[in-house]
């Protein structure tokens, strides 16, 4: 909520996804316009009214809501084909499948061949390595490490490669979303 | 077993009532009455609040009692029946906590009805819901009446059923007035409770070995009347190939069914963002791997201090080799130590089935009034009249719990336990993995993923060895047993699967782009999450 607030009041002669917004609200007039800064759903509600009303919405340079003249309903839906097109978006999932898939097969390769082995090869899982421990033991506590090991490097590429890149989408995302919509997000 | 252990075992349980009674009444104080706070506990719960409370409804008395005294009567198999549970948080992790919360409102069905007509997905996926959540709270209120039986030494069946009853007409107290904000506070609880006492048994087994493992598991090795066989897998599910095939299937269920649990879906509501989602995941693993790791020692600790013949003559099955050790490590039969130390034990139990317990009902009341009464009855329905629903709803099933439970008393239903994982896997995850990695899956597919896999996962069951035609099966009796395994993992997962791609390939449907989009974009951004 914060930034796109805070993207409305510059008026929109920064950021690209405000051009459009801008454009909404010299189209709208005056008669809300001291009540827009201060309840941001209650002015997306009214960009969102002045938005039907205008014929032609300047392109965004980020993923852009085509404007057609079918009604809002059908520009909400192109606003997420958009984004997902957009180069932003795609880079933010590919980080996710090029972490999730392999770490995916990787723990339930591990899982279903440590369950297989356990049951089908007793003979190799009970040899001896070290004292009372054998193979089954150090394999059963290290399906436990992987698990805490794994965890541990999805919440850190999840933190560092992902939540920036996503947060900006979302607030890109929701503003272009509100303006086409009308407000019901 | 004197009778002033259970005397203080069920005051010790009275205050967890007590306290999570008051509770109950102080959090539904300022209750509004509205969908989001009922379902979703008003979504300002804190990542490590919602770790404990997924935890909390996670660890069942089947963990605590049952795991233990599996390793205690069998040793290794007891570990890789634990390594499942655990390794399961994986699959949620990577593929379900953030994105779900980014996808959906209450429930499932929420994430799926999105991009498919609304009206049959929600009919499907309310009803296996349903189904899975009935078949996990038969087991957990059989379970409680056993356990009164056996922790208060008391086997007369009156005393069975009014456990069953006491329990089942607390949980619906909770659930119907409290909401899920209510709920999870007792899983907070219960959750400190349960990793206080097991943190208390497992110091003072590792003191008893003076810290030295190898020692515990030699002795255990020799005290169990294995020898080495002890500590390696085969004792329990190394006999026949078919016997060897159950317990993989069982593992497949285990992996794969925690990410299509209702109640720890919905868990991931109650917090603000995905971010606060994933946290509130890695908290979680975190804690029930430890706890994992801590029942393991204390499974074999059971073995090594009590012994695996004194576990099994007390009870079959071994559910009561913790108390049994707690009374042990407190100093015997008879001493102060031995007696707090057992009471706190069956407190803990106690209150584990009573959480959980009351998790599983508000799921299933969600599903019920949001899903199904919401689509059958009146497609607009207010949001406070489908509050009212989800409370009326929230004591219907527990009533049928009550009954099912009562009913069940005498009959063998540890098979419950799996065959929920089981289902959840075939009919919840299939379609929950297709709606939000594939574009071109169709209202047609959503169906069929849901069904082909609840129908041939309820029919291999009935027609399995647990059902009928062996010794230990609910109908001894009869024999229409044509499906050889326990569990139905191994088939009906796959079919799960296999039913979503036919029904989408063969549907006319052209998938909607615009709403894959949507769901794509929402569960990797979080864009007009609620």
């Amino acid at each position: 909520m914060q930034s796109s607030n805070g993207r409305h009041r510059d008026g929109g002669d920064g950021s690209e996804s405000s051009a459009e917004r801008h454009s909404d609200q010299g189209e709208y007039g005056t008669t809300s316009g001291e009540v827009r800064y201060e309840d941001p759903w209650y002015d997306a509600l009214a960009s969102g009214w002045g938005d039907v009303e205008s014929a032609g919405t300047p392109a965004p340079a980020v993923p852009a809501a085509r404007t057609e003249p079918e009604g809002p309903a059908l520009r909400a839906r192109d606003v997420y084909l958009e984004v997902q097109r957009s180069a932003a978006f795609q880079e933010v999932r590919a980080r996710y499948r090029r972490f999730v898939v392999p770490g995916a097969v990787v723990f339930l390769t591990w899982y279903v061949a440590y369950v297989v082995a356990a049951t089908t090869a007793p003979g190799l899982m009970a040899r001896p390595v070290a004292g009372a421990v054998n193979v089954a033991m150090v394999a059963g506590l290290g399906q436990f490490l992987t698990t805490f090991v794994l965890t541990w490097a999805y919440a850190r590429h999840a933190r560092l490669r992902r939540d920036r890149a996503a947060l900006d989408l979302r607030w890109d995302t929701q503003e272009l979303a509100r303006g086409a919509r009308g407000g019901v997000l | 077993m004197t009778l002033h252990h259970q005397t203080l075992a069920l005051l010790l349980f009275s205050a967890f009532v007590a306290v999570t009674l008051g509770i109950t009444t102080w959090v539904s104080r300022k209750r509004h009455g509205s969908a989001e706070e009922f379902y979703a506990g008003g979504r300002l719960f804190s990542p490590l609040e919602n770790g404990l409370a997924i935890a909390g409804d996670y660890m069942s008395a089947a963990s605590f009692l049952g795991v233990t005294g599996l390793i205690a009567l069998f040793g290794y198999d007891g570990l890789l029946y634990v390594v499942g549970f655990l390794v399961a948080w994986l699959v949620v992790l990577f593929v379900v906590a953030e994105l779900v919360r980014n996808c959906g409102r209450f429930t499932l069905a929420d994430v799926i009805a999105a991009r498919m007509t609304e009206r049959p997905v929600r009919i499907a996926a309310g009803t296996s819901s349903v189904t899975v959540s009935v078949l996990y709270l038969v087991a957990q209120m059989v379970g409680a009446g056993s356990l009164v039986a056996l922790l208060l030494g008391r086997t007369g069946g009156a005393a069975q059923a009014w456990t069953v009853i006491g329990v089942g007409a607390l949980m619906v107290i909770y659930v119907s007035l409290g909401g899920m904000r209510a709920t999870t506070w007792i899983q907070i609880v219960k959750a400190v409770l349960l990793m206080g006492g097991t943190v208390t048994l497992t110091v003072l087994v590792l003191l008893r070995f003076h810290g030295d493992v190898d020692q515990l598991l030699l002795t255990a090795a020799e005290r169990s009347g294995h020898g080495k066989a002890f500590l390696a897998p085969g004792l329990k599910y190394g006999g026949s190939w078919s016997a060897r095939l159950d317990f993989i299937s069982l593992g497949l269920a285990l992996v794969l069914g925690t990410a299509g649990l209702p109640h720890i879906l919905s868990r991931f509501y109650t917090v603000p963002t995905a971010r606060a989602a994933r946290r509130s995941t890695v908290w979680s693993i975190a804690l029930i791997g430890g706890f994992y790791l801590m029942a393991i020692v204390l499974g074999f600790g059971a073995a090594a201090v009590v012994g695996t013949d004194t576990v099994r003559a007390s009870n079959e099955s071994g559910n009561t080799a913790v108390p049994l050790l707690a009374l042990d490590l407190g100093g015997g039969v008879g001493s102060t130590g031995g007696t707090v130390l057992f009471a706190v034990v069956a407190a803990v139990a106690f209150a584990t089935i009573l959480a959980v317990v009351a998790g599983i009902t508000l799921a299933s009341s969600a599903s019920v009034a949001h899903d199904l009464y919401a689509t059958l009855r009146r497609p607009h329905a207010r949001q406070r009249g489908e509050v009212a629903v989800a409370r009326t709803a929230a004591v219907g099933i527990g009533v049928l719990a009550i009954a099912l439970g009562l009913l069940a008393r005498d009959l063998n239903v540890a098979f419950l336990v799996g065959l929920a994982f089981a289902v959840a896997a075939s009919a919840n995850l299939p379609v929950l993995l297709y709606s939000l990695f594939w574009g071109g899956f169709t209202t047609r597919g959503a169906v069929w993923a849901v069904y082909g896999g609840l129908v041939p996962a309820l029919v291999l069951v009935a027609l399995s060895p647990v059902v009928s035609g062996s010794p230990g099966a609910l109908f001894p009796d009869v024999d229409f047993q044509y499906f050889p395994l326990q569990n139905p993992g191994i088939v009906s997962i796959p079919l799960g699967f296999l039913a979503g791609w036919l029904g989408t390939v063969t549907s006319d449907e052209v998938p909607d782009e615009g709403r894959y989009a949507e769901t794509e974009v929402r569960s990797l951004t979080g864009a007009g999450a609620v």
